[in-house]
Protein backbone atom coordinates (compact mmCIF):
# COMPACT_ATOMS: atom_id res chain seq x y z
CA UNK A 1 0.00 0.00 0.00
CA UNK A 2 1.62 3.01 -0.88
CA UNK A 3 1.09 6.08 1.57
CA UNK A 4 -1.75 8.01 -0.79
CA UNK A 5 -3.71 4.47 -1.05
CA UNK A 6 -2.74 4.68 3.25
CA UNK A 7 -4.24 7.90 3.50
CA UNK A 8 -7.24 7.47 1.39
CA UNK A 9 -7.65 4.03 3.21
CA UNK A 10 -8.10 5.56 6.34
CA UNK A 11 -9.99 8.78 5.14
CA UNK A 12 -12.58 6.59 4.35
CA UNK A 13 -12.64 4.30 7.33
CA UNK A 14 -12.70 7.42 9.59
CA UNK A 15 -15.50 9.23 7.89
CA UNK A 16 -17.91 5.85 7.87
CA UNK A 17 -17.01 5.46 11.13
CA UNK A 18 -18.12 8.45 11.86
CA UNK A 19 -21.40 8.31 10.03
CA UNK A 20 -22.27 4.73 11.51
CA UNK A 21 -21.58 6.52 14.85
CA UNK A 22 -23.93 9.26 14.30
CA UNK A 23 -26.91 6.75 12.96
CA UNK A 24 -26.09 4.85 16.15
CA UNK A 25 -26.34 8.18 18.49
CA UNK A 26 -29.75 9.08 16.43
CA UNK A 27 -31.22 5.77 16.81
CA UNK A 28 -30.43 5.76 20.70
CA UNK A 29 -32.02 9.64 21.16
CA UNK A 30 -35.17 8.44 18.61
CA UNK A 31 -35.71 5.20 20.83
CA UNK A 32 -35.57 7.42 24.17
CA UNK A 33 -38.20 9.77 22.87
CA UNK A 34 -40.58 6.96 21.30
CA UNK A 35 -40.47 5.57 24.50
CA UNK A 36 -40.84 8.56 26.57
CA UNK A 37 -44.09 9.21 24.39
CA UNK A 38 -45.24 5.74 24.17
CA UNK A 39 -45.11 5.42 28.42
CA UNK A 40 -47.94 8.15 27.84
CA UNK A 41 -50.39 6.47 25.71
CA UNK B 1 9.40 -11.05 -6.30
CA UNK B 2 6.38 -8.74 -6.75
CA UNK B 3 2.88 -9.11 -7.32
CA UNK B 4 0.21 -6.75 -7.35
CA UNK B 5 -2.61 -7.45 -4.86
CA UNK B 6 -5.77 -5.60 -5.95
CA UNK B 7 -6.54 -2.82 -3.39
CA UNK B 8 -9.57 -3.54 -1.35
CA UNK B 9 -10.77 0.17 -0.24
CA UNK B 10 -13.85 0.57 1.99
CA UNK B 11 -16.90 2.08 0.24
CA UNK B 12 -17.13 5.23 0.70
CA UNK B 13 -20.14 6.03 2.88
CA UNK B 14 -21.71 8.37 -0.18
CA UNK B 15 -21.90 5.16 -2.06
CA UNK B 16 -24.23 3.37 0.05
CA UNK B 17 -26.59 6.90 0.55
CA UNK B 18 -26.24 6.90 -3.48
CA UNK B 19 -28.15 2.92 -3.02
CA UNK B 20 -30.92 4.41 -1.46
CA UNK B 21 -31.85 6.54 -4.50
CA UNK B 22 -32.45 9.56 -2.33
CA UNK B 23 -34.00 11.30 -5.37
CA UNK B 24 -37.27 8.97 -5.47
CA UNK B 25 -37.44 8.88 -1.47
CA UNK B 26 -37.82 12.86 -1.57
CA UNK B 27 -41.35 11.98 -3.31
CA UNK B 28 -41.70 8.69 -1.12
CA UNK B 29 -41.39 11.06 1.75
CA UNK B 30 -43.69 13.82 0.41
CA UNK B 31 -46.51 11.25 -0.38
CA UNK B 32 -46.03 9.33 2.72
CA UNK B 33 -46.47 12.56 5.00
CA UNK B 34 -49.02 13.66 2.96
CA UNK B 35 -50.87 10.47 3.89
CA UNK B 36 -50.45 10.80 7.25
CA UNK B 37 -51.67 14.37 7.89
CA UNK B 38 -54.53 13.92 5.95
CA UNK B 39 -55.95 10.97 7.80
CA UNK B 40 -58.73 11.47 10.43
CA UNK B 41 -57.12 11.42 14.13
CA UNK B 42 -53.61 12.97 15.62
CA UNK B 43 -50.10 11.21 16.06
CA UNK B 44 -47.87 12.42 18.55
CA UNK B 45 -45.34 14.10 16.41
CA UNK B 46 -42.36 11.76 17.38
CA UNK B 47 -44.19 9.08 16.48
CA UNK B 48 -45.06 10.81 12.88
CA UNK B 49 -41.68 11.50 12.04
CA UNK B 50 -40.84 7.77 12.88
CA UNK B 51 -43.21 6.42 10.91
CA UNK B 52 -41.90 8.91 7.72
CA UNK B 53 -38.81 7.84 8.76
CA UNK B 54 -39.37 3.71 8.50
CA UNK B 55 -41.76 4.56 5.40
CA UNK B 56 -38.28 6.24 3.74
CA UNK B 57 -35.81 3.44 5.25
CA UNK B 58 -37.83 0.94 4.06
CA UNK B 59 -37.88 2.45 0.64
CA UNK B 60 -34.33 2.83 0.60
CA UNK B 61 -33.37 -0.88 1.73
CA UNK B 62 -35.69 -2.09 -1.16
CA UNK B 63 -33.83 0.60 -3.44
CA UNK B 64 -30.41 -0.91 -2.23
CA UNK B 65 -31.81 -4.70 -3.24
CA UNK B 66 -33.34 -3.55 -6.42
CA UNK B 67 -29.96 -1.92 -7.32
CA UNK B 68 -28.21 -5.18 -5.96
CA UNK B 69 -30.39 -7.46 -8.66
CA UNK B 70 -29.90 -5.19 -11.67
CA UNK B 71 -26.34 -4.57 -11.53
CA UNK B 72 -25.16 -6.29 -14.36
CA UNK B 73 -28.24 -4.44 -16.27
CA UNK B 74 -27.02 -1.31 -14.38
CA UNK B 75 -23.52 -1.35 -16.36
CA UNK B 76 -24.67 -1.66 -19.86
CA UNK B 77 -26.78 1.54 -19.42
CA UNK B 78 -25.31 4.61 -20.15
CA UNK B 79 -27.52 6.21 -17.49
CA UNK B 80 -26.83 3.80 -14.78
CA UNK B 81 -23.86 2.64 -15.52
CA UNK B 82 -21.77 4.97 -12.74
CA UNK B 83 -23.95 3.89 -10.05
CA UNK B 84 -22.20 2.38 -7.24
CA UNK B 85 -22.45 -1.11 -8.33
CA UNK B 86 -21.74 -1.23 -11.56
CA UNK B 87 -18.90 1.32 -11.88
CA UNK B 88 -17.53 -1.14 -8.64
CA UNK B 89 -17.00 1.04 -5.98
CA UNK B 90 -18.89 -1.21 -3.93
CA UNK B 91 -19.22 -4.97 -3.35
CA UNK B 92 -22.20 -6.75 -4.49
CA UNK B 93 -22.86 -8.40 -0.92
CA UNK B 94 -22.55 -5.02 1.00
CA UNK B 95 -25.01 -3.66 -1.23
CA UNK B 96 -27.16 -6.38 -0.33
CA UNK B 97 -26.65 -6.87 3.28
CA UNK B 98 -27.00 -3.12 3.45
CA UNK B 99 -30.27 -3.40 1.46
CA UNK B 100 -31.75 -6.37 4.14
CA UNK B 101 -30.43 -4.61 7.12
CA UNK B 102 -32.38 -1.11 6.38
CA UNK B 103 -35.74 -3.13 5.36
CA UNK B 104 -35.36 -5.28 8.27
CA UNK B 105 -34.85 -2.37 10.79
CA UNK B 106 -37.45 -0.24 9.23
CA UNK B 107 -40.10 -2.70 9.46
CA UNK B 108 -39.22 -3.52 13.69
CA UNK B 109 -38.71 -0.18 14.20
CA UNK B 110 -42.25 0.73 12.69
CA UNK B 111 -43.90 -2.75 14.14
CA UNK B 112 -42.91 -1.79 17.63
CA UNK B 113 -43.14 2.24 17.67
CA UNK B 114 -46.52 2.07 15.52
CA UNK B 115 -48.48 -0.80 14.54
CA UNK B 116 -48.24 -3.89 13.49
CA UNK B 117 -50.70 -3.32 10.12
CA UNK B 118 -48.40 -0.56 9.55
CA UNK B 119 -45.28 -2.54 9.79
CA UNK B 120 -47.03 -5.62 7.57
CA UNK B 121 -48.20 -2.74 4.71
CA UNK B 122 -44.26 -1.72 4.79
CA UNK B 123 -42.84 -5.36 4.76
CA UNK B 124 -44.91 -6.08 1.63
CA UNK B 125 -44.25 -2.90 0.25
CA UNK B 126 -41.20 -3.18 0.17
CA UNK B 127 -40.63 -7.62 -0.59
CA UNK B 128 -43.59 -5.73 -3.39
CA UNK B 129 -40.62 -3.42 -5.03
CA UNK B 130 -37.37 -5.84 -4.66
CA UNK B 131 -38.91 -9.05 -5.31
CA UNK B 132 -42.48 -9.22 -7.64
CA UNK B 133 -41.28 -6.02 -9.26
CA UNK B 134 -37.36 -6.20 -9.60
CA UNK B 135 -36.48 -10.27 -9.73
CA UNK B 136 -40.28 -11.47 -11.52
CA UNK B 137 -41.70 -9.24 -13.93
CA UNK B 138 -39.93 -6.10 -14.64
CA UNK B 139 -37.94 -8.23 -16.93
CA UNK B 140 -40.84 -9.93 -18.22
CA UNK B 141 -43.65 -7.95 -19.21
CA UNK B 142 -43.91 -4.46 -20.59
CA UNK B 143 -46.81 -4.05 -18.22
CA UNK B 144 -43.45 -3.70 -15.69
CA UNK B 145 -44.16 0.11 -14.94
CA UNK B 146 -47.89 -0.76 -14.42
CA UNK B 147 -46.79 -3.17 -11.83
CA UNK B 148 -44.02 -0.75 -10.31
CA UNK B 149 -46.42 2.04 -10.00
CA UNK B 150 -47.80 -0.19 -7.19
CA UNK B 151 -44.66 -0.02 -5.14
CA UNK B 152 -44.82 3.96 -5.20
CA UNK B 153 -47.90 3.98 -4.23
CA UNK B 154 -47.70 2.45 -1.02
CA UNK B 155 -46.11 5.83 0.48
CA UNK B 156 -49.10 7.26 1.70
CA UNK B 157 -50.92 4.00 2.50
CA UNK B 158 -48.90 3.70 4.72
CA UNK B 159 -49.10 6.79 6.55
CA UNK B 160 -52.29 7.40 6.46
CA UNK B 161 -52.40 3.61 8.57
CA UNK B 162 -49.98 5.08 10.97
CA UNK B 163 -52.31 7.00 12.24
CA UNK B 164 -55.73 5.50 11.57
CA UNK B 165 -54.25 1.54 12.62
CA UNK B 166 -56.97 0.68 10.16
CA UNK B 167 -57.77 0.05 6.20
CA UNK B 168 -60.17 2.22 4.82
CA UNK B 169 -61.51 3.04 1.56
CA UNK B 170 -59.70 6.78 2.01
CA UNK B 171 -55.84 5.38 2.07
CA UNK B 172 -56.59 2.89 -0.36
CA UNK B 173 -57.89 5.39 -3.00
CA UNK B 174 -54.50 7.17 -2.46
CA UNK B 175 -53.06 3.87 -3.16
CA UNK B 176 -54.97 4.10 -6.85
CA UNK B 177 -54.19 7.67 -7.86
CA UNK B 178 -50.30 6.98 -7.58
CA UNK B 179 -51.11 3.56 -9.05
CA UNK B 180 -53.00 5.14 -11.97
CA UNK B 181 -50.75 8.34 -12.42
CA UNK B 182 -47.67 6.28 -12.61
CA UNK B 183 -48.09 5.19 -16.33
CA UNK B 184 -49.21 8.06 -18.19
CA UNK B 185 -46.01 9.74 -15.79
CA UNK B 186 -43.44 7.50 -16.86
CA UNK B 187 -44.75 6.37 -20.90
CA UNK B 188 -44.57 9.91 -21.38
CA UNK B 189 -41.12 10.40 -20.24
CA UNK B 190 -39.82 6.77 -21.91
CA UNK B 191 -41.52 8.40 -25.48
CA UNK B 192 -39.08 11.59 -25.65
CA UNK B 193 -35.87 9.99 -23.67
CA UNK B 194 -34.41 6.89 -25.94
CA UNK B 195 -33.19 4.50 -23.24
CA UNK B 196 -31.10 1.40 -23.61
CA UNK B 197 -33.48 -0.55 -22.22
CA UNK B 198 -33.82 -3.11 -24.82
CA UNK B 199 -30.32 -3.90 -24.89
CA UNK B 200 -30.38 -5.20 -21.55
CA UNK B 201 -33.64 -7.08 -22.16
CA UNK B 202 -35.91 -4.82 -20.30
CA UNK B 203 -39.46 -4.72 -22.17
CA UNK B 204 -40.52 -1.28 -22.04
CA UNK B 205 -43.75 -0.26 -23.07
CA UNK B 206 -42.83 1.83 -26.15
CA UNK B 207 -40.47 -0.60 -27.48
CA UNK B 208 -42.05 -3.90 -27.16
CA UNK B 209 -45.51 -2.75 -27.89
CA UNK B 210 -44.70 0.24 -30.03
CA UNK B 211 -45.27 4.07 -29.91
CA UNK B 212 -48.68 4.09 -31.21
CA UNK B 213 -49.86 1.90 -28.56
CA UNK B 214 -48.42 3.29 -25.88
CA UNK B 215 -49.36 7.06 -26.51
CA UNK B 216 -53.47 5.02 -26.37
CA UNK B 217 -52.58 3.90 -23.12
CA UNK B 218 -51.54 6.93 -22.06
CA UNK B 219 -54.75 8.27 -22.62
CA UNK B 220 -56.34 5.50 -20.80
CA UNK B 221 -54.75 6.38 -17.70
CA UNK B 222 -55.21 10.32 -17.64
CA UNK B 223 -58.75 9.32 -18.44
CA UNK B 224 -59.44 6.94 -15.31
CA UNK B 225 -57.39 9.19 -13.34
CA UNK B 226 -60.26 11.95 -13.58
CA UNK B 227 -62.61 9.95 -11.34
CA UNK B 228 -60.17 8.11 -9.08
CA UNK B 229 -58.75 11.38 -8.26
CA UNK B 230 -61.67 13.00 -7.33
CA UNK B 231 -63.19 9.79 -5.77
CA UNK B 232 -62.12 10.94 -2.16
CA UNK B 233 -64.77 13.81 -2.43
CA UNK B 234 -66.97 11.86 -3.96
CA UNK B 235 -66.96 9.09 -1.29
CA UNK B 236 -67.08 12.21 1.31
CA UNK B 237 -63.52 11.26 2.27
CA UNK B 238 -62.30 15.44 1.79
CA UNK B 239 -64.01 18.79 1.56
CA UNK B 240 -64.98 20.13 -1.53
CA UNK B 241 -61.69 22.10 -1.86
CA UNK B 242 -59.65 18.77 -2.29
CA UNK B 243 -62.76 17.60 -4.90
CA UNK B 244 -62.68 21.16 -6.91
CA UNK B 245 -58.96 21.12 -7.46
CA UNK B 246 -58.62 17.69 -8.15
CA UNK B 247 -61.01 17.81 -11.04
CA UNK B 248 -59.19 20.88 -12.25
CA UNK B 249 -55.48 19.50 -12.55
CA UNK B 250 -56.99 15.68 -13.79
CA UNK B 251 -58.82 17.64 -16.38
CA UNK B 252 -55.54 19.46 -17.20
CA UNK B 253 -53.56 16.12 -16.96
CA UNK B 254 -55.96 14.75 -19.45
CA UNK B 255 -55.64 18.13 -22.16
CA UNK B 256 -51.96 17.77 -21.91
CA UNK B 257 -52.30 13.95 -22.87
CA UNK B 258 -54.81 14.89 -25.71
CA UNK B 259 -52.37 15.69 -27.84
CA UNK B 260 -49.76 13.37 -26.81
CA UNK B 261 -52.32 10.15 -27.33
CA UNK B 262 -52.47 11.27 -31.15
CA UNK B 263 -49.58 11.74 -32.39
CA UNK B 264 -47.10 10.32 -34.96
CA UNK B 265 -43.93 11.63 -34.43
CA UNK B 266 -40.78 10.82 -36.82
CA UNK B 267 -37.11 10.58 -35.45
CA UNK B 268 -36.20 14.72 -35.27
CA UNK B 269 -39.23 15.24 -33.96
CA UNK B 270 -38.61 17.66 -30.86
CA UNK B 271 -41.28 15.86 -28.56
CA UNK B 272 -42.89 18.96 -26.86
CA UNK B 273 -46.75 17.64 -25.96
CA UNK B 274 -44.32 14.61 -24.27
CA UNK B 275 -41.82 16.90 -22.19
CA UNK B 276 -45.16 18.90 -21.41
CA UNK B 277 -46.91 16.33 -19.99
CA UNK B 278 -44.06 14.67 -18.16
CA UNK B 279 -43.61 17.62 -16.52
CA UNK B 280 -46.75 18.63 -15.71
CA UNK B 281 -47.26 14.95 -14.15
CA UNK B 282 -44.81 15.93 -11.65
CA UNK B 283 -46.33 19.11 -10.36
CA UNK B 284 -50.08 17.47 -10.85
CA UNK B 285 -49.07 14.62 -7.77
CA UNK B 286 -47.35 17.05 -5.51
CA UNK B 287 -49.93 19.59 -6.13
CA UNK B 288 -52.80 16.87 -5.47
CA UNK B 289 -51.31 15.63 -2.34
CA UNK B 290 -50.42 18.82 -0.88
CA UNK B 291 -54.08 20.26 -1.37
CA UNK B 292 -55.38 16.72 0.22
CA UNK B 293 -53.61 18.34 3.32
CA UNK B 294 -54.54 22.11 2.85
CA UNK B 295 -58.33 20.52 2.46
CA UNK B 296 -58.04 18.47 5.96
CA UNK B 297 -56.93 21.56 7.78
CA UNK B 298 -59.95 23.58 6.20
CA UNK B 299 -62.24 21.15 6.82
CA UNK B 300 -60.71 20.23 10.66
CA UNK B 301 -60.60 24.25 11.32
CA UNK B 302 -64.26 24.63 10.22
CA UNK B 303 -63.36 26.77 7.22
CA UNK B 304 -64.79 25.41 4.47
CA UNK B 305 -67.43 21.99 4.03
Amino acid sequence: MTPEEETEFKRRQRSRNLVMGGFLLFFVVLFYAITIVRMGD
Amino acid sequence: MTQTVPLVLPADWRDFFALTKPRVMSLVIFTGLCGLLAAPGSIHPVLGFTAILCIALGAGGAAALNQWWEADLDAGMKRTAKRPLPSGRLRHDDARDFGIALSVASVLVMGLAIGWLAAAILAFSILYYAVIYTIWLKPRTPQNIVIGGGAGAFPPLIGWVAVTGEITMMPVLLFAIIFFWTPPHFWALALFVKSDYAKVGIPMMPVARGETSTRRQILAYSVLLVPIAAAPWFIGGTGMVYGLAALALSLAFLALSLPVAFRQTGSDDAMKPEKRLFAFSILYLFALFAVLVVDRVLVVNGVTA
